[in-house]
């Protein structure tokens, strides 16, 4: 009788999110794995859709055109200057969205967990995400979790889906660049590329520059607002600018003339970039934003996206034209041309 | 960029055209060859071959060091990275070229071999040193600017006393390869290539300085320009050219006169000495085998010799025989020549070596270039 007067109904011990790692308990489906979401999901995502402890969320709709992506994040290593996977992981699949013109509403988060990850590391990188998607305004209203065993994971794998709304009007697709229009890039190129690749251990250097990893859903609402029409929005991740081009102008069945001293880029990229044997046209950027209009409408566009934060640095960087082998070409600064082509496997150091 | 962006401007870059067009006299030809893939790329990447008049002919060398390895040598570092336990590390873009049978080191590494991809030798040094229980191979390649961290790789390696690393050594040697161009029967017995003159590569030259060069500007009557790597060091290299060849002159000039010396980096070149040797002869992919043009270790480093420690076969396959990547390398024909350029051959499915590094004269030709055949 005495013991038993001891035992709290319903309670077990807080998870220790100092210390603690995740272990394999964590995804049994058991009373580890719904502790985990509480204390910490839950707590870092709350919303009154995941407060239901669904394994859906619902939610009304408006009519109208509704916009859906997903998109998986991994990356080495899991915190880097200016951010992290978890605020990539959200700023990601918003920008996915966020490209069409639409409004991003609502996103469901997955997670594949390592095994073995500190959970004070986890909760960094689930505060990171709440706070990303807070920003954005956006719900994170459902999830899951898996844990893999230690060697099967790298610390942990990230899928995020979001939909939007898609105000009524807004006709933006990689297919609609035509011939005379105007190519737009909000800000410096390869910045977040180059932080990556500064921290990988075996290419140790110095850079005081931070990933550019941002929501684009604010930028793109006041574009929107001031050009409704539009052409193309894309953001330039992996494979750099010179891979979204090269994208659109297949799409769209154009070419594509840039101007070599109109790219905007960091001094410290282009200088890693030198010594790497990088061209910075293919290196990832994670919070900038290509836009095609029509030429009439380029400079309000640029007005626009300069007096946004994350447009300060925006150029108009060159022109769509006609083009049946749909080449992405560039007048270089020294006063030649050349072909910006669709990258070939990986960009790999040269060797001298 | 300081020190980057004064040798790629435009305005200087037209100057450099408009006397180049002037200069060059309208009722000949000047061929030049750039030996070297890092000039290669430059002349690509920066569209110099539009700032030249029609009858200034750029001519692509053999001087990209992932290009001229024979396929045997790339099969020899696919068996290695297949020995159970063995690390192998090498510099990134050898890791595409593929083999007969389309193996490759990344394609061996996707299959579990330990290939990993590395900056420096001495990186290679540091994972052996991590990995005592392995055996580290460091496949070494490239002209005379690599060489001398592959030697100081191998004396580190001795003085750690590590007995489980060594090297692969298939460093080569730029003069005699220019040397076996010139003496090729197409350029000098039939003339069917002409080549006025070279552009010398000068990170080699840091190396190596400039009096290599001077046996075969009065041998064969060839100028020869040792230039940098910005476009406007090329600019200025070929105009000097041609003002050699205007005055009939056949001497090594050295337009890069803020890193090369006459003679070099002497300290490297005793390294290298101390180190390497001579090897009789040596395969090179497109010109065959090559006299004394390449370097293997001394027998008092044997320890750190993987062709020893290995007993490293000599392999000679034969190329593909649709792919002209040996008559591109000694500058026979052109790389819109070959019927497989762009078809079979592209940057993504390489059959012939000069399509797989940034460096080689296909893959500049196809990644930069390839809209002047549309024009």
């Amino acid at each position: 009788m005495q013991t038993r007067g001891k035992i709290r109904s319903g309670y077990s011990r807080p998870l220790d999110l100092k210390h603690g790692r995740v272990e394999m308990t964590h995804g049994g489906g058991g009373r580890a794995m719904t502790q985990l979401i509480e204390q910490l999901f839950l707590a870092a995502f709350d919303n009154k859709y995941l407060r239901q402890m669904n394994d859906q969320a619902c939610f009304e709709v408006s009519s109208g055109r509704m916009v859906m992506s997903t998109d998986s994040h991994v990356i080495t290593p899991l915190f880097f200057p200016g951010g992290d996977i978890g605020s990539l992981s959200i700023n990601g699949t918003i920008n996915d969205v966020v490209m069409s013109g639409a409004k991003p509403c609502y996103l469901a988060a997955s997670f594949i967990l390592e095994e073995g990850l500190p959970l004070a590391d986890l909760r960094r990188i689930v505060e990171s995400m709440a706070k990303a998607a807070q920003n954005a305004g956006v719900a994170i209203v459902t999830g899951d979790t898996k844990v893999v065993e230690q060697g099967s994971g790298d610390g942990v794998f990230i899928t995020t889906t979001g939909v939007g709304i898609l105000p009524a009007g807004i006709n933006i697709s990689g297919e609609h660049a035509r011939p005379g229009d105007k190519i737009l890039l909000s800000g410096t190129l390869g910045d977040h590329g180059i932080v990556i690749m500064s921290l990988r251990e075996n290419l140790s250097f110095h850079t005081s520059i931070q990933s550019d990893t941002a929501s684009l859903h604010d930028i793109v609402s006041a574009m929107v607002a001031a050009v409704p029409e539009i052409h193309v929005l894309r953001d330039p991740t992996r494979g750099g600018v010179a891979t979204t081009l090269n994208e659109i102008a297949r799409q769209s069945a154009v070419g594509m003339m840039l101007y070599e001293n109109k790219l905007p880029i960091h001094e410290q990229v282009s200088a890693a970039c030198e010594f790497l044997g990088f061209d910075p046209l293919y290196v990832a950027n994670e919070g900038k934003l290509v836009a095609i209009c029509a030429p009439e409408d380029a400079e309000q566009l640029l007005a626009v996206m300069r007096s946004h934060p994350l447009g300060v640095n925006a150029e108009i960087i060159g022109e769509v034209i006609e083009d049946s082998h749909c080449f992405v070409q560039m007048e270089t600064s020294f006063g030649g041309k050349r072909v910006v082509d669709w990258l070939s496997g990986e960009q790999l150091p040269r060797i001298c | 960029m300081k020190y980057i962006d004064e040798f790629r401007d435009g305005a200087l870059a037209r100057n450099i055209a408009a006397n180049i067009a002037s200069e060059a006299g309208p009722h000949r030809a000047y061929h030049l060859m750039e030996f070297c893939g890092g000039h290669t790329h430059a002349i690509s990447r920066y569209g110099i071959v539009d700032l030249l008049p029609a009858n200034v002919r750029m001519i692509h060398g053999p001087g990209c060091p992932v290009c001229i390895l024979p396929v045997g040598k790339i099969e020899n570092a696919v068996q290695l990275a297949q020995i159970p336990g063995l690390i192998l590390c090498c510099y990134g873009d050898v890791m595409r070229v593929p083999t007969v049978a389309g193996m490759s080191l990344l394609k061996i590494k996707a299959c579990g071999a330990d290939v990993r991809m590395v900056y420096s030798s001495a990186d290679a040094v540091k994972i052996a040193q991590e990995n005592p229980q392995q055996q580290v191979v460091f496949f070494a390649i490239g002209f005379e600017t690599t060489t001398p961290p592959t030697a100081v790789a191998i004396k580190q390696a001795q003085i750690l006393g590590l007995t489980n690393f060594s090297v692969f050594c298939n460093h080569v040697l730029t003069p005699s390869a220019i040397a076996h161009i010139l003496q090729s029967p197409e350029v000098r017995a039939l003339g069917l290539v002409p080549l006025d003159g070279f552009i010398g590569p000068a990170h080699v030259s840091t190396v190596i300085g400039c009096r290599p060069y001077e046996y075969f500007a009065e041998e064969f009557q060839k100028p020869v320009v040792i230039a940098g790597f910005e476009p406007l060091d090329v600019m200025q290299a070929i105009l000097m050219l041609i003002r050699q060849l205007n005055q009939g002159r056949a001497e090594v000039e050295n337009e890069f006169i803020r890193a090369v010396t006459y003679e070099g980096n002497v300290k490297a070149q005793l390294l290298v000495a101390e180190v390497f040797e001579l090897r009789r002869t040596f395969e090179w992919r497109g010109l065959g085998l090559v006299p004394y043009s390449a370097l293997k270790i001394k027998s008092c480093y044997a320890d750190f010799d993987a062709e020893r420690r290995f007993q490293i076969p000599a392999l000679t396959i034969a190329d593909n025989k649709a792919c002209e990547c040996g008559a591109i390398l000694r500058g026979v024909k052109r790389p819109q020549d070959c019927k497989i350029f762009g078809t079979v051959c592209t940057p993504d499915n390489p059959v012939g070596s000069c399509m797989v590094s940034s460096e080689g004269a296909c893959a500049a030709y196809y990644s930069y270039g390839r809209f002047r055949e549309t024009c």
